[in-house]
């Protein structure tokens, strides 16, 4: 079942290789259906799946058996909601993309093998697997950028491609430090939590641990990793955006909680701390720039730093609280709020790039945040879903990101006081950047150049309307998607003590 | 020796017998095949090189031996290295039918020189005896420069001819001067007896024959310091034989590092571990640095080809356990269809378009998109992206360095691999993202399309399941060591 998932949208992508390019509704309608069949799929198993139940809809099949690589997927409450993410944010963004009309056939060929590989890397549970599916991410998203991106899209996605690759031959360095000192020899990913092969051995430990920090790090991405992200976000085209934010920063944090904590606790306790700060300072520098930007979609973008900074201070304190017993109900809150936050900040910020894309790519053409001004009088819909999504993203009770920031901050703040309260600090900036914003496009007197813009279409509304619905549903009735992730994430902690 | 046993022993060279032959009937049938139909001829060699497969194949499973007297192996690890050579002539011969044809009235004789080159190949990887290695050597050597320089009408053909003879003359000396000290120091020419004799000899006098061979080796496989004729032959070279060079007598010249370094020389006494662990990082961060300026794709690749070397001596380096020398095989069969099918495209630009710069693969994306599909297979393989040959290739040496606590080579090899993204995108770049100047559809000839075809595919099938190319190399490299 997970298998098809994962492989539905290849299938899908392969198909339309096949295609004629004349085509273009049969190209259009078999990647919507790929994608929305593998959504559907994923519906099934969210109806399936128990809670607290360890991981379920396991495969696992004979690969490369001399080696002791096998073909291994799953899902637990830490990946399922990241799959659904990722599964719903693809069919979204095929919906939204309906009016491309540049090299149709090769983009959705790309999307498809993106989705492909999205899914794979959240539920991959061998590391050989996980990192081809890790790497196979990449290249779709280069071409994305590179073919159907803004003025810089050459520049902006060799530097995406050479960052997240120095990262990812990192990882596959810690990667086979793992190997070498499990016994016997495994890739398994379950095995090796199990195992704690590097324990014991700090040398050896720190460097595997600050092989995948590189490689997560850079994808989250963290302060002062993070110059890839404004450049590739802004550059990518709309649909390319969302699942840049939406999915593949979520890679990061989750390898972080997956591999990181459970698999090296020791020495990530030894660095909490500086992981700690560093998150910090992703949280006050993403949202003082972004308080400074006038571009929409890099104001955008530079919330993500800020955002994932929410994630990391979350995981770091979990990571901190090691060790300590009494630390442990801490641990788990904040956990749950880092693991709630990658959901809702996929969610609100793929919104909030979808926002962005319906003003620039087909009506203004420009993303000047002062250009604009008193467009709530001409777009009443764009505006409400619009002013609901940039709430969700201040953290504005009742919406989602309320609810994972609220988490990570009571969490957290058992751990690392101090730092917590610093980085509440950042709400402040985070709300003044928004609701600023919100005041020059929507409100205040009309600018007359705007005077004919229409409002949104079907497809746009498509796209967006379930996120907003989202947005809400789980602000105010958070507990079956907490549920899911409290289960893992209770798991987690008691298996690390 | 009786009767029998020689006849016992020419069984095991039916390989090398049967390519002799077909060398020899393919210039008999370029004598009576008139010009115009010169295609037939490079489909009958094709197809007889591609029926040595039968032989080779069927030695898989036999114990390991040397024949004539003890001068020549028959093993898994020249079995490998037989298949090597053989897929590597078939697929150039098959890209070569239409290109060649265009640049050389000689075209006969062109294949029969790369089925002759072909037997030469198959004898380096086997020979157990330093005299017959250099006769090996020397003879690969020789028809190697007279493909270089097959287009006599052009002068950077000549260019190549001459410069690969220069270069490869001086080499040869000094590597037989190597082998002059070896054999004066273990008073044999007999590898395994080396092996035992070296042991008392003195340290400095092995290291002064060691660094002599390594002149020679280091020449075929272009690691740095001898690389320097690489681009210019590249370039200037038939681009079918540039492909060949930079797999055949690459892969050949790897086999024979690894029989005299590994099988003879004892890291215990002569430290060339640490030697050739620092060779490989200069070779890797030389080619990659100096392929990045490149705007020219046969320069581009011959400084890729000299990196790889680099990132394959990882392999040599980390020989011991059970990564080292599996991982160098695999490396060296997934790159051979990898770096092959590169060349193949530039072939085709090369004989269509008439011309070799990267720029001018502008907008291949239109124009041909399953060629540049395929050469961006080639060029993300090359990088060590999965699930490709060559990321395999990569990820087993890796291992092994790991494996053998070369953490920091590792570390080496991964900066490097990032390095070479960069210039490897530019060739995707070019064919996907920078318009086209013109949009005709360009017309791929059939046999280079299954040459291509063949190489994706090895690329992508050892990339995805290499289990069975794990077995085959992992009883290679067992044999090796007995």
């Amino acid at each position: 079942m997970l298998s098809l998932i994962i492989f539905l949208p290849l299938v899908g992508g392969i198909f339309i290789l096949f295609t004629s390019k004349a085509n273009e509704s049969l190209m259009k309608g078999v990647a919507l259906g790929t994608s929305l069949g593998s959504t559907i799929l994923l519906l099934f198993v969210t109806v399936l799946y128990k809670i607290g139940g360890g991981m379920q809809f396991v495969e696992q099949h004979s690969w490369i058996p001399t080696l002791g690589i096998i073909y291994h997927v799953g899902v637990d409450g830490l990946s399922l909601p990241l799959v659904a993410l990722t599964a719903l944010l693809s069919v979204l963004s095929i919906v939204y993309s309906w009016r491309i009309e540049v090299r149709l056939k090769e983009y959705l060929f790309l999307f498809l093998l993106l989705e492909t590989g999205m899914l794979g890397v959240f539920a991959a549970l061998d590391f050989f697997l996980f990192y081809i599916f890790w790497e196979i991410t990449l290249v779709p998203m280069y071409f994305l950028i590179a073919i159907w991106g803004g003025p810089r899209r050459e520049y902006a996605a060799i530097k995406f491609f050479l960052y997240t690759l120095i990262g990812s031959l990192a990882m596959l360095l810690a990667i086979l430090l793992m190997y070498f000192n499990s016994d016997p020899h495994t890739f398994n990913m379950l095995a090796l939590t199990q195992q704690q092969p590097l324990a014991g051995k700090p040398v050896l430990a720190a460097l595997a641990f600050w092989g995948f920090f590189l490689a997560f790090a850079i994808k989250v991405p963290m302060w002062p990793f993070h110059t890839w992200l404004p450049d590739a976000h802004v550059e990518a085209p709309t649909a390319g955006s969302v699942i840049l934010a939406g999915v593949l920063l979520k890679m990061g944090t989750y390898g972080f909680v997956r591999i990181s904590l459970p698999m090296l606790p020791d020495v990530f306790r030894t660095y909490a701390p500086a992981v700690a700060v560093l998150a910090l300072l992703g949280i006050v520098y993403g949202a003082l720039v972004a308080l400074a930007q006038t571009d929409l979609k890099k104001l955008v973008a530079y919330s993500s730093v800020n955002h994932m900074g929410y994630v990391m201070l979350g995981v770091a304190a979990a990571a901190a609280a090691f060790g300590v017993p009494e630390k442990a109900a801490a641990a788990n809150t904040a956990l749950n709020g880092a693991v709630f936050e990658m959901v809702a900040h996929g969610i609100v910020t793929g919104a909030l790039f979808l926002i962005v894309g319906v003003l620039y790519d087909y009506r203004a053409h420009t993303r000047g945040v002062d250009e604009f001004g008193g467009l709530g009088a001409r777009l009443p819909v764009y505006t409400g879903i619009t002013t609901v999504a940039m709430l969700a993203s201040l953290g504005l009770p009742g919406l989602m990101g309320f609810v994972a920031e609220f988490f990570i901050f009571v969490g957290s703040f058992g751990i690392f006081p101090y730092l917590t309260a610093v980085a509440v600090t950042g709400v402040v900036f985070t709300a003044a950047m928004f609701l600023w914003t919100i005041q020059r496009i929507f409100l205040g007197p009309v600018n007359e150049r705007w005077a004919a813009l229409p409002d949104m279409d079907t497809r746009e509304q498509v796209s967006l309307v379930p996120l907003a619905v989202l947005m809400v549903v789980f602000g105010l009735f958070p507990k079956p998607l907490l549920d899911v992730i409290n289960g893992a994430m209770a798991v987690l902690v008691t298996a690390v003590r | 020796m009786n009767l029998a046993n020689l006849q016992a022993d020419l069984w095991s060279l039916v390989p090398e017998l049967w390519l002799v032959a077909v060398g020899l009937l393919v210039l008999l049938a370029d004598l009576v095949i008139p010009p115009g139909r010169k295609a037939a001829v490079g489909l009958l060699a094709m197809t007889g090189v591609l029926m040595a497969l039968i032989p080779v194949t069927s030695m898989i499973p036999w114990q390991a031996r040397t024949v004539l007297f003890g001068t020549y192996a028959v093993d898994g690890f020249a079995v490998f290295f037989k298949l090597i050579a053989i897929v590597a002539t078939v697929l150039v011969i098959l890209s070569a039918i239409d290109a060649i044809g265009k640049q050389t009235p000689s075209e006969g004789e062109f294949y029969a020189l790369l089925v002759f080159t072909a037997v030469g190949l198959m004898m380096m990887a086997a020979a157990t005896d330093l005299i017959l290695l250099a006769l090996a050597i020397e003879y690969v050597s020789l028809t190697s420069y007279v493909l270089a320089g097959f287009l006599k009408t052009n002068p950077k053909s000549n260019e190549a001819g001459i410069k690969y003879f220069l270069f490869g003359a001086a080499a040869s000396a000094v590597m037989f001067y190597g082998f002059s000290f070896v054999y004066g120091l273990a008073g044999s020419t007999n590898l395994s007896q080396i092996a035992v004799r070296l042991a008392g000899a003195p340290a400095p006098a092995l290291y002064l024959a060691l660094a002599l061979m390594l002149a020679g080796f280091g020449f075929k496989i272009s690691m740095v310091p001898f690389h320097q004729w690489t681009p210019d032959v590249y370039e200037g070279a038939p681009t079918p034989v540039a492909a060949f060079l930079s797999v055949g007598s690459k892969a050949a010249g790897f086999a024979v590092l690894v029989r005299v370094l590994v099988g003879t020389f004892d890291p215990a006494r002569v430290n060339w571990v640490l030697l050739i662990a620092i060779l490989s990082a200069v070779t890797m961060t030389l080619g990659n640095l100096l392929a990045l300026p490149q705007r020219n794709i046969k320069r581009m690749l011959a400084y890729s080809s000299i990196a790889h070397a680099g990132f394959i001596l990882i392999g040599v380096a980390a020989f011991q356990g059970n990564f080292g020398m599996p991982g160098l095989l695999i490396y060296l069969l997934g790159y051979t269809f990898t770096q092959l099918g590169a060349f193949f495209v530039a072939t085709l630009i090369g004989s269509r378009l008439g011309t070799d710069e990267i720029p001018d693969y502008a907008g291949l994306a239109q124009r041909a998109p399953v060629s540049a599909l395929l050469m961006t297979i080639f060029m993300l393989s090359l990088t060590g992206i999965p699930p490709t040959a060559v990321f395999f290739g990569k990820f087993y040496v890796l291992a092994a360095a790991i494996d053998n606590g070369l953490l920091w080579l590792a570390v080496v090899g991964i900066v490097n691999s990032v390095i070479s993204l960069y210039y490897y995108v530019g060739v995707i770049r070019a064919m996907y993202v920078m318009p086209a100047s013109s949009s005709a559809p360009l017309v791929e000839p059939a046999a280079l399309q299954v040459a291509l075809g063949v190489a994706g595919l090895g690329t992508l099938v050892i990339g995805l399941y290499p289990d069975p190319v794990i077995a085959l190399a992992r009883s290679a490299a067992f044999l090796l060591r007995m």
